[in-house]
């Protein structure tokens, strides 16, 4: 298997989309992620965020029915951890306004808190969604230690 | 998740055991519900968090869930009893320590309510 330019290593898998399979997901990526120089409290971070993605699928994506989600983690050359986290699902109308908190499109008990813890604990997340098209979001962060050192 | 319950004058003690998110939060709110339901008494909700390495956005929506239930229907209060470091991050984050008391021992959340003082 050849990685491509600029990637160090990588890691992909796919689920249904189940609640069960949040904790895999963010434990399999926080035990990636700990090849790099990344704190305890860092890899706690990352788990919380891409809980946080994971749990944005499994709750938004399909409705009632189960579809597939995708997590992808790369380690760059430069030493960042990049994730994806990829549904074919419904897709988002409005990127913006999911973001702020307190919006949720369903009424459950979430708050749509979901992004604050996000855009919180990583360097960077994007996310890439049109009605129909599915959704990718893009989680970045490097360990802040490496940063310092520069 | 484990969880237990018991009672202590007008407080429920419930500890947890395990990460509370998406999966763990459904069956988190059924418990605590029920075990409301089993005492008109009970007034306050004690979560004893010492237990839980993990929460997040869809454990603290449970967490403001029962907040508001106790709040509105007992005219209660939420103390959380030993978060971890990063579950106590995470509370801050969300905002909900606004709502609740946040303390270290059972000790010091019982005498709070003795006291009757009022987190805002």
């Amino acid at each position: 298997m050849t990685l491509p330019d600029g990637i160090a290593n990588r890691v992909a898998m796919e689920f249904p989309s189940k609640a069960e399979n949040v904790a895999f997901a963010r434990t399999a990526v926080a035990v990636f992620a700990s090849q790099l120089d990344f704190t305890l409290e860092e890899l706690d971070e990352i788990k919380v965020a891409v809980s946080e993605a994971v749990s944005n699928a499994v709750i938004h994506a399909y409705g009632d029915a189960v579809g597939t989600v995708r997590v992808e983690a790369v380690i760059t050359a430069e030493g960042e951890l990049v994730v994806w986290v990829r549904d074919d699902g419904r897709g988002i109308e409005d990127v913006g306004t999911a973001r702020q908190a307190q919006w949720t499109s369903r009424p459950e008990e979430r708050m749509g808190l979901g992004f604050t813890f996000m855009e919180e604990y990583m360097d960077g997340v994007e996310v890439d969604s049109a009605p129909g098209a599915g959704t990718r979001v893009t989680l970045r962060k490097a360990p802040a230690r490496a940063r310092v050192a520069g | 998740m484990h969880m237990e319950a018991r009672r202590v004058g007008e407080s429920l003690i419930v500890r947890l055991k395990g990460e509370l998110d998406l999966n763990t939060a459904e069956a988190f709110k059924a418990f605590v519900r029920e075990e409301l339901a089993a005492s008109r008494r009970v007034r306050h909700l004690i979560l004893d968090l010492r237990a839980v390495p993990f929460i997040d956005s869809s454990g603290v929506g449970a967490i403001l869930g029962r907040y508001r239930e106790i709040k509105e229907e007992r005219a209660g209060r939420l103390i959380a009893w030993g978060p971890r470091q990063p579950v106590r991050r995470v509370l801050a984050l969300s905002g909900l320590v606004r709502v609740m008391d946040v303390v270290d021992t059972q000790q010091e959340a019982l005498a709070l309510l003795k006291e009757g003082n009022r987190n805002p």
